[in-house]
């Protein structure tokens, strides 16, 4: 006796999360079967084997039906082949398009392209994801950049609207997409420690800040309408932010500007001998990161740079976190009582967003 | 009465894309109704078009609205080749036909392909503007309603129930055409479902003026089926009820809101007074105006032919001559039929009944289940006008049923219905229902009498009532055990009660029910033709008898005395026929405690063969006690001196004999008074025997926390929370053709079953406390080693503390005590009654003799070898034999007393509980609920849109791409759902009732990467209100009551 066919297709589509995540998760119906019955559900309900299977099979076919849908939500939205409760369709969205933070650190910042996902296979074996999930995540992550790419407004909303998402994970979906868009590089040994909730940081205040979106109103200009307000950086800025070599190359400002932190400092900070003496050399660091922003190349090592320019020399000499906190505030705001300087605007936006990224990226 | 039918398309959405190159479609709408089409513009490059369109008219007969169903196909539009179809939608429109029904029909509908299922939605809005003209011969039955619900529906009150109307239409099959060989497989299907939608149009129509001959406005319980017999042609039957339905002017006003709907059904049409025949003329269904409303209601037309010249009959209708005049009357008038005085009597040969819920009061007696079942050669339909062949079929099947009712002294059939097996050319026909003693209130006019009694029926202690024999107890159709009524100690009742209705809502029940379930396969030899029937028809007695032996045993290890709902279905196959019985099983309190099971081995002398015996005995001994744990049932102890038993005749052992057909003349009748009382006697003399005993004791019972049952509600439980779930499951299973043996058969088949209940119970082990409600199983043979089981039911949560109460309150005990002394009051005229009450002579039938031999041992192969088959092939056992029932001893009141107790009791508690029901409020916008069941739990049903029923055909050229079979039937009957909720949605619906999925037939072709499922599906679209939504009663609304039961009152005397 074998069965040809076994379904069972209820008014209300019945969604069993723990089956859901094991779809997500990639596994095979035998697999989830057997995670299944490791579970103990069989002792709980008193149910076989071969009960466990069909249920699981039942459940992964519907599953594989909403797929298409998923692909849209706003579809799942207005279709009629399933009856689901709101709340099942929110769950669904939102779980089908979490992701792994161990997949994310792989991608993150590479080109979502087909090379990429020819590389799925070591990422698979190196983080223990299954292939399929993997799969499904960076699939993912380039269907969402694809639909919002060619887009205007704020990419969170864009998001939001075309896939339905939670605000958290909008907004980690707009991080994804930018880095995705900008290449960030990630994947360096030394960023490791790093995770994505680091990097989604910066993001967000790179997009509020850095982006053309960010200047607040739209351009006028015809030619300009190509550029995406929020996914890319605004090349002017990087432009700009050549005219603050000066803070380095000029003695005087350089010296004038540690003399500024170095009073203001003076007893409040515990690594106070430490920063007097790097402090040229992290100034440096941090200026020559800003002018050398315009080369694409070194866009996409903002963050090996960051951490290596200015993160590391801290770490190596044990700087606490609050000193770092109090060193930063005070060498951005020190700037606006140098009489030389002309740029304080630029060097606002600047290092508004980086004391921001600085702050956070600096932990073990 | 012709009508403009005026249709507008709006917009497309998720439109498929049929241009490649651009990704995008030029969609365009055809609308075609009849033989005009009209087009909408093509809307160029867009997967969500907005047509926009202008009303398209159609002006047309009223005829053909009720046949043509709007055929809307959507296209893409090719400038260089033939437009490609994308899909199409069929509106039926008859909802549209009737005044209280829908009167737009508008929203998304899922564009359709046979091919490829749904493929994006398309926004509609279709309108009927009907004018009257009533000079017109009829051929059109609009206004007439109909109801799939099986009771009368939640927001009516049933001024007449007229009774038993059924058609049937047949046509070739397109299928089968010669045409089929060159055209596509999309043509093919589209020109079968588009017949099938006109011939149901047909049929519906045909009916209806059944239903207006006999003045009725409505038809409930109303059941479509298609015979799909292949080469032979399509045969499209329908039978239902003929009721004069009245609407509840305001539904809040006369249904008390209790959390058992039934129970409104119960008291609705008590407290409304009967003479409401001048409501405005928007209230009335047909298109009269009132005067003939008037007639209507006050005409002296007699419903049934049982009751010819029963007019005047009310004071002592009660008292025994009203037996014996019921008797004659029955008799004289089932024969002369058609020579009655009155004018609309014509049709009325079968005194049949659809519904399985009754008003109180309506059903008196019920005698047992009746079957009837014969094998035909289907032979090709040569004149599709004349489907004179397959009438008389049926004709000749239902004078069966009737006289097998006859037989059990009953003059009525209740819960009736008939189906179909087909396998190749051969077509077991089969009809059953329950026996039963009706009161003639409802089926006659609502006359002045009918009034009186109405009020004092109300009150007559009819909560075991129905359990008392109808039949004559000197005149015992067959060796039964009969005892006192358990509840009034007044009248007899047979020691088990089968039936195929619902529970009655007034029955006392101890305990809670269970599903209860017979499962049986025959091999049979492939054969031809003629060879091939007989074989069916020898095979079938056994098999009758040997799903009863199997229903019998379970019961009793219940601890359970009668069967609700019962439905057996034989389904033929090329090489075997299976049986399945389902049914609720109860405690009936008015019935006596069923006695146990005892094992009795043929070989005594074997010691360890007698222990082993010993064992099994003791396994079912713990069995029945855990099952009497589980479901609750403790039944009060009575000492036989109460009960009192001067039972006339001896007392007979019920038996149970296996019929064997390779040894039946070795069965010996054995003395089987073993010391236990009433106990059931398994004799184990071989290993089937063993099989039987062992499969006994494997069903497993439920997990804790669920239920189930196949009836509306389950017994017991009666605190329903508002979360439902329907589904269907099917399940195939393929036999390795090794094991082929009746053993091994039996158990895949008896596997199959029991694995998919448990599937059941896993799935839906969130919804616990929850009970499965109305589980339908369908068992079908589409291949030679493949069987089909098909399952829908509804699973509804309950309240679990609440659940712990036993069914009756307080109040209701009180009053059960207090009817109980009312009928001692109504004692003493029964001595005289009973001396005047003529032992009738009740000459039982053929049939009904040879049936009841086989209870008693008779091999029942003898008798079924003589068959004729061309004509009539078997005259299958009937289910008479089986239930042990008996006459009815006298239960009279003068009709004085019954005035007295009249005044004893208040009209109805009812009235003070009502609710007023706020139209508007509609919280679940967008959800449409679907459920087998007539009510929705926790809500109130304020409106009847219409039947919906529909006809689907889906077919694949890539199985495998699908997802195989289980993903091709899967999507398919999500997509059925999908369509059958727009369709509630777009009448303004929010959910269907007694929806049934009439066929899934499914075949495949795995070689050829191919499969085809038809499936048809029905219901009643309805709008329903949250209980927690209404309103509570304002202020005014006692008043009205008042008021209208002082009317009622004014007009009854």
């Amino acid at each position: 006796m074998t069965s040809e066919l076994d379904i069972f297709v209820g008014n209300t589509t019945l969604i069993d999360e723990d089956v859901y995540r094991l779809w997500l998760d990639g596994y095979s119906v035998t697999d989830a079967v057997a995670l299944r019955v490791r579970s103990g559900i069989l002792e709980q309900t008193g149910a076989t084997a071969a009960v466990l299977q069909s249920d699981t099979m039942d459940h992964y076919r519907t599953f594989h039906m909403l797929e298409r849908l998923l692909h849209a939500p706003p579809k799942l939205l207005h279709q009629l082949i399933f009856q689901i409760p709101p709340s099942r369709q929110a769950l669904l969205i939102e779980r089908y398009y979490a992701f792994d933070e161990a997949f994310v650190r792989e991608v993150l910042g590479k080109k979502l392209s087909k090379g990429t996902k020819k590389d799925l296979d070591d990422i698979s074996t190196k983080t223990g994801i299954t292939l399929k999930s993997c799969r499904r995540q960076f699939d993912n992550f380039k269907r969402v950049f694809k639909v919002v790419e060619e887009m205007r407004g704020s990419l969170v909303d864009n998001i939001q609207q075309h896939f339905l998402l939670s605000d958290r994970l909008a907004r980690d979906y707009a991080a994804i997409v930018f880095f995705a868009n900008n290449r960030f590089e990630t994947g360096k040994k030394k960023l490791q420690y790093l995770s994505f909730g680091d990097f989604a940081f910066c993001a967000e205040l790179m997009i509020q800040n850095w982006t053309l979106g960010a200047v607040g109103e739209a351009p006028t200009d015809p030619d300009s309408q190509m550029d995406d307000m929020d996914m890319d950086l605004d090349k002017e800025f990087l432009q700009d932010l050549k005219e603050l070599k000066v803070l380095v190359a000029d003695k005087d400002l350089l010296d004038l500007h540690k003399s500024l932190v170095c009073t203001a400092l003076r007893g409040k900070l515990g690594v106070f001998s430490e920063m007097e003496a790097n402090f040229k050399n992290l100034s440096r660091g941090l200026v020559n990161v800003a002018t050398k922003l315009t080369h694409n190349k070194d866009v996409r090592d903002l963050f090996v740079d960051l951490v290596e320019k200015f993160v590391e020399p801290c770490r190596s000499d044990h700087w606490p976190l609050s000193d770092v906190r109090f060193f930063l505030n005070q060498y951005s705001a020190s700037v606006h009582s140098l009489d030389g300087f002309r740029h304080q605007a630029l060097w606002d936006r600047y290092m508004g967003t980086l004391r921001g990224c600085l702050l956070r990226l600096y932990h073990d | 009465m012709p009508g403009k039918l005026k249709v507008k398309i709006v917009a497309g959405r998720h439109l498929p894309v049929m241009d490649r190159a651009s990704d995008l479609t030029d969609a365009f709408v055809e609308v075609k109704f009849g033989n005009t089409t009209f087009k909408t513009d093509v809307y160029l490059k867009s997967l969500n078009p907005q047509w926009n369109s202008e009303w398209f008219k159609f002006e047309v007969d009223d005829e053909d609205l009720q046949d043509e169903p709007l055929q809307i196909t959507v296209l893409d539009h090719d400038t260089y080749s033939a437009n490609d179809a994308i899909g199409k939608v069929y509106i039926d429109i008859d909802p549209l036909l009737y005044s209280e029904a829908a009167t737009v029909i508008s929203g998304w509908f899922p564009i359709y392909d046979t091919i490829h299922g749904i493929r994006g939605e398309i926004n509609v809005v279709v309108k009927v503007d009907l004018f009257n003209d009533l000079n017109r011969f009829r051929q059109s039955s609009c206004g007439v309603k109909f109801f799939c619900t099986t009771s009368i529906p939640k927001c009516y009150r049933a001024v007449i129930i007229h009774g038993f109307v059924e058609e049937l239409v047949v046509n070739e099959d397109p299928e089968y055409q010669w045409i089929d060989r060159i055209r596509t497989p999309r043509a093919s299907n589209e020109a079968r479902q588009r017949l099938i939608s006109l011939m149901s149009g047909e049929l519906q129509r045909k009916i209806g003026l059944k239903v207006l001959e006999m003045r009725g406005n409505a038809v409930v319980g109303y059941l479509q089926c298609f015979d799909l017999e292949g080469e032979s042609g399509l045969v499209v039957r329908a039978i239902g009820t003929a009721c004069t339905l009245d609407k509840l002017s305001s539904p809040a006003a006369f249904l008390p809101a209790c959390n058992s709907p039934s129970k409104e059904m119960k008291e609705s049409p008590l407290v409304h007074p009967p003479s409401h025949g001048c409501r405005s003329t928007h209230n009335s269904p047909i298109h009269t105006a009132t005067g003939s409303r008037l007639t209507q209601n006050f005409s002296v037309s007699v419903p049934t032919l049982i009751y010819t010249g029963m007019g005047s009959g009310s004071a002592g209708k009660e008292g025994g001559p009203f037996k014996a005049l019921l008797r004659q009357q029955t008799q004289s008038a089932l024969e002369q039929r058609g020579g009655s005085p009155h004018r609309f009597c014509r049709r009325r040969e079968f005194p049949f009944f659809t519904l399985t819920a009754f008003p109180p009061g309506f059903l008196v007696h019920v005698g047992g289940v009746v079957s009837a079942r014969s094998v035909k050669l289907l032979d090709r339909i040569h004149n599709p006008d004349e489907p004179e062949t397959r009438d008389a079929w049926w004709a000749e099947i239902r004078q069966e049923i009737k006289s097998h009712a006859k037989a059990l002294g009953c003059h009525a059939v209740v819960g009736y219905s008939e189906s179909t097996s087909i396998c190749e050319e051969v077509c077991i026909l089969s009809a059953s229902g329950t026996a039963a003693v009706l009161n003639p209130r409802f089926l006659q006019d609502g006359t002045v009498e009918g009034c009186l009694e109405q009020r004092l029926e109300e009150n007559l202690p009819t909560r075991c009532g129905f359990c008392h024999i109808p039949y004559d107890e000197l005149n015992m159709p067959f060796p039964a055990h009969l005892t006192y009524c358990y509840n009034c100690r007044k009248q007899k009742v047979p020691d088990v009660l089968f039936t195929t209705i619902d529970l009655p809502t007034d029955a006392t029940v101890i305990g809670k029910g269970c599903l209860i379930q017979a499962r049986l396969c025959r091999l049979k030899k492939k054969a031809q033709a003629e060879a091939n029937a007989t074989a069916i028809s020898n095979l079938l007695p056994f098999m009758e008898y040997e799903v009863h032996t199997q229903l019998m045993n379970k019961l009793k290890l219940k601890g359970m005395n009668a069967l609700f709902g019962l439905r057996i279905q034989i389904t033929v196959g090329e090489n075997m026929l299976m049986g399945l019985a389902s049914a609720t099983g109860v405690y009936l309190a008015a019935l006596p405690t069923p006695g146990g099971i005892q094992i009795a081995g043929k070989t005594p002398n074997d010691g360890s063969y007698e222990q082993h015996i010993s064992h099994m005995q003791k396994k079912i001994n713990d069995t029945i006690a855990k099952n009497k744990e589980l479901y609750e049932i403790n039944p009060p102890e009575i000492s036989e001196e109460i009960i009192g038993s001067p039972i006339p005749e001896p007392r007979q052992r019920s038996r149970l004999l296996r019929s064997q057909s390779e040894s039946s003349d070795e069965v010996t009748e054995l003395d089987l008074s073993h010391g236990k009382k009433d106990a059931f006697v398994l004799e184990i003399d071989d290993t089937d025997a063993m099989e039987d005993v062992h499969s006994l004791l494997t069903d497993v019972p439920p997990p804790s926390g669920f239920y189930s049952c196949n009836t509306e509600i389950m017994p017991g439980i009666n605190n329903w929370t508002s979360e439902i779930q329907m589904f269907t499951s099917v399940r195939v299973i393929r036999l390795s053709s090794l094991n082929l043996t009746n053993q091994a058969l039996n158990k895949n088949f008896n596997d199959l079953c029991e694995n998919l209940l448990k599937s059941l119970y896993f799935k839906l082990r969130s919804m616990i406390p929850c009970c499965l409600c109305h589980v339908n199983f369908t068992v079908s043979l589409p291949e030679d080693e493949l069987i089909q089981v098909t399952v829908t039911a509804v699973a509804i949560t309950f309240d679990k503390n609440q659940a712990l109460q036993t069914t009756k309150t307080p109040v209701e005990k009180s009053l059960q005590r207090a009817s109980t002394d009312n009928e001692e009051l109504l004692q003493f005229p029964l001595e005289l009654c009973s001396d005047s009450l003529p032992s009738h002579p009740f000459p039982p039938a053929k049939e009904h003799l040879e049936s009841a031999s086989s209870n008693s041992g008779i091999p029942a192969a003898q008798r079924a070898t003589s068959v004729d088959y061309s004509s009539f092939a078997d005259r299958c056992s009937s289910w008479i034999e089986l239930i042990k029932l008996k006459a009815q001893t006298i239960r009279r009141g003068s009709i004085k007393t019954t005035v007295t107790v009249e005044k004893a009791s208040p009209v109805g508690d009812g009235n003070f509980r009502n609710r007023s029901a706020p139209p508007c409020a509609n919280s679940t916008v967008g959800v449409v609920k679907m459920t087998p069941l007539s009510f929705i739990p926790g809500a109130k049903i304020t409106k009847y849109l219409g039947i919906i029923n529909m006809f689907f055909i889906r077919e694949t050229t890539s199985l495998r791409e699908e997802g195989g079979v289980s993903g091709f039937l899967h999507a398919f009957i999500a997509e059925v759902f999908a369509m059958v909720r727009a369709h509630v949605a777009a009448l303004g619906g929010n959910a269907v009732v007694s929806y049934i999925m009439k066929q899934c037939v499914f075949m495949e072709n795995p070689n050829k990467n191919q499969a085809q499922c038809l499936i048809n599906v029905s219901g009643d679209a309805v709008v329903f209100v949250r209980e927690s939504d209404l309103e509570v009663v304002s202020s005014q609304q006692p008043t009205i009551n008042c008021q209208s039961s002082c009317t009622e009152g004014e007009v009854t005397t």
